[in-house]
């Protein structure tokens, strides 16, 4: 049997809007509170991954933390860098370097839509000059053929996002606290058919941290009260799957890496998807929910529609999804949303979620992350 | 230095030792007599890519030019309800949303473009479409357009 991992710390800085405070400072603030919650001092780290997209070089945080000579390695992997932070972290830790250590995310972005040159992503630059160089228009696509395909109406996109704020309104470090209704939501801006501006989540600030060990290091934990970390997957897209920023498809669509990624982990755990108590997945825009949950094997495709008529996603319904208001209501800082996904598993799991604890003691628990150009991470917890 | 100049080309006949830079032409093709779109076809596992590119992006052997037909099916779509930031080239005037969509070559692969019907109340899957030429300032690309059934 593989080494035990344990979280035992899980801090967080709240996520929105915060002029004047650097992406920078941010993540100091979330690693401080992760080694408080563990009772750890930072000089007890044996190393560090970590990073952001457009927030800077993680392993600079030492200037506030203390230089104390610990391996730090930056990580900027879009979307999945928390996710990869986290997977690095595990396999150092079972390959037996280390016994200890942080892993954090954290950014900042502009105001509005990401901003993307072509030629990073391999593309001519035509493809940027006509209008075609924007993340919204895959979500948009993908999810019309999904409703098309699977029979879902415009009103479910509209619970998620409606549950999101909801969920949003009970969670001090969300970034959108106010509930909105199913006509607010429909009624807002169209921005990319069929979605309407508050379906679609903002690029945002925050940073979350977590302290990670393995089993025979808790006897050092002041503080510990573990979750165990069961799994953990990252994979990228294979030929033929349908991913952002993508001038063609074949005619025969893979799956998402998403698909692999949720089954790895659950094959990995020893647990099955109908044991999950408590998931967080991708909301960038309330179809990637719906989307996702289905990929993960959460439900099937189509079930979707009564899984959200009936309540099943709420806080206290059977199967709840963003318990902290997700991407919709905590906004998007990639380095950071990741690392976000697993604090609030882990918060959930300890029973410490306050007005929005899933009921019950929920024992295990899923996250999903997914990010351009197609890469997925994906974790099991458990109590 | 101009091209040419420098000490590190490959000589005549050997191989490159420089990547080779893939053919930045224009999508379309408006040598006959519509406008086609400018694919390629692996001709050792015979995938379509889109844009056409030196090598094919599923097993890596060489791709040769092909044309698309000039017809096919929307396979989806969306719109774009706000001005999207550079490198996006503005049109003169206030933004006009537009739409984005897929259009699906039976036998080929489907491809990205934007649609000259940006209303969604006349957009539906499975509607076919043709390619045309889109012209904005300098700049000449494709789009793809409803069929007017009754006109054909």
């Amino acid at each position: 049997m593989s080494v035990e991992i344990a979280i035992v710390g899980a801090g967080i800085h709240p996520f929105g809007r915060h002029d004047g405070v650097s992406a920078m400072a941010m993540g100091v603030h979330a690693a401080r509170a992760a080694l408080a919650d563990a009772g750890l001092a930072w000089a007890a780290m044996q190393f560090a991954y970590g990073g952001s997209e457009d927030g800077g070089n993680a392993d600079t945080m030492v200037a506030d933390l203390g230089p104390t000579g610990l391996p730090f390695v930056n990580v900027r992997n879009g979307c999945a860098t928390g996710g990869s932070s986290l997977v690095s972290a595990v396999q150092a830790l079972r390959a037996g370097t280390f016994e200890v250590g942080l892993v954090v995310g954290f950014d900042k972005h502009p105001r509005g839509a990401f901003q993307n040159d072509p030629a990073d992503w391999s593309l001519p630059a035509w493809y940027g000059e006509v209008g075609l160089m924007v993340t919204t228009q895959f979500f948009g696509a993908k999810l019309q053929r999904y409703m098309h395909d699977h029979d879902i109406p415009e009103r479910t996109l509209a619970q998620v996002a409606e549950k999101a704020f909801a969920n949003g309104s009970l969670t001090p470090h969300a970034w959108r606290r106010r509930p909105l209704s199913v006509d607010e939501i429909l009624g807002s801006q169209l921005l990319a058919h069929p979605l309407t501006q508050y379906m679609l989540c903002s690029p945002g600030e925050g940073a979350a941290a977590l302290v990670v060990c393995r089993r025979d290091y808790l006897e050092h934990v002041p503080n510990a009260r573990p979750v165990w970390l069961r799994s953990v997957s990252f994979r990228t897209r294979r030929a033929g799957s349908f991913e952002v920023f993508s001038p063609s498809l074949g005619l025969e669509i893979a799956p998402s890496p998403t698909v692999d990624a949720a089954h790895e982990a659950f094959e990995a755990a020893g647990i099955g998807p109908e044991e999950v108590e408590v998931a967080q997945v991708q909301d960038t825009e309330s179809g990637a929910e719906l989307i996702h949950l289905a990929e993960c094997g959460l439900c099937e495709h189509g079930e979707q529609v009564e899984l959200y008529e009936t309540g099943a996603t709420k806080i206290g319904g059977r199967l709840p999804v963003n318990t902290d208001g997700g991407c919709l209501a905590n906004g998007e800082p990639v380095g950071a949303s990741g690392l976000r996904q697993v604090y609030e598993v882990v918060t959930q799991l300890r029973g410490e979620a306050g007005e929005r604890q899933v009921p019950n003691g929920p024992r295990v628990g899923f996250t999903q992350v997914y990010g351009a150009p197609g890469v997925s991470a994906c974790t099991v917890l458990s109590t | 230095m101009g091209p040419g100049e420098g000490g590190h080309q490959a000589q005549a006949g050997s191989p490159a030792l420089t990547a080779v830079a893939p053919d930045p032409a224009a999508p379309l093709d408006l040598s006959g007599d519509g406008p086609r779109l400018v694919a390629g076809r692996c001709s050792d596992c015979a995938a379509h890519t889109f844009p056409l590119r030196e090598r094919c992006p599923t097993c890596g052997g060489a791709v040769e030019r092909t044309l698309l037909p000039p017809r096919g099916t929307l396979w989806t779509w969306t719109t774009q309800g706000f001005e999207p930031k550079p490198p996006y080239v503005p049109e003169d005037g206030e933004f006009v949303p537009f739409a984005v969509g897929y259009v699906e070559f039976p036998g080929y692969l489907r491809v990205e473009g934007r649609l000259t019907e940006a209303d969604p109340a006349r957009l539906q899957i499975g509607m076919p479409m043709e390619v045309v030429a889109l012209r904005r300032g300098e700049l000449v690309t494709y789009a793809f357009a409803p069929i007017d059934e009754d006109s054909t």
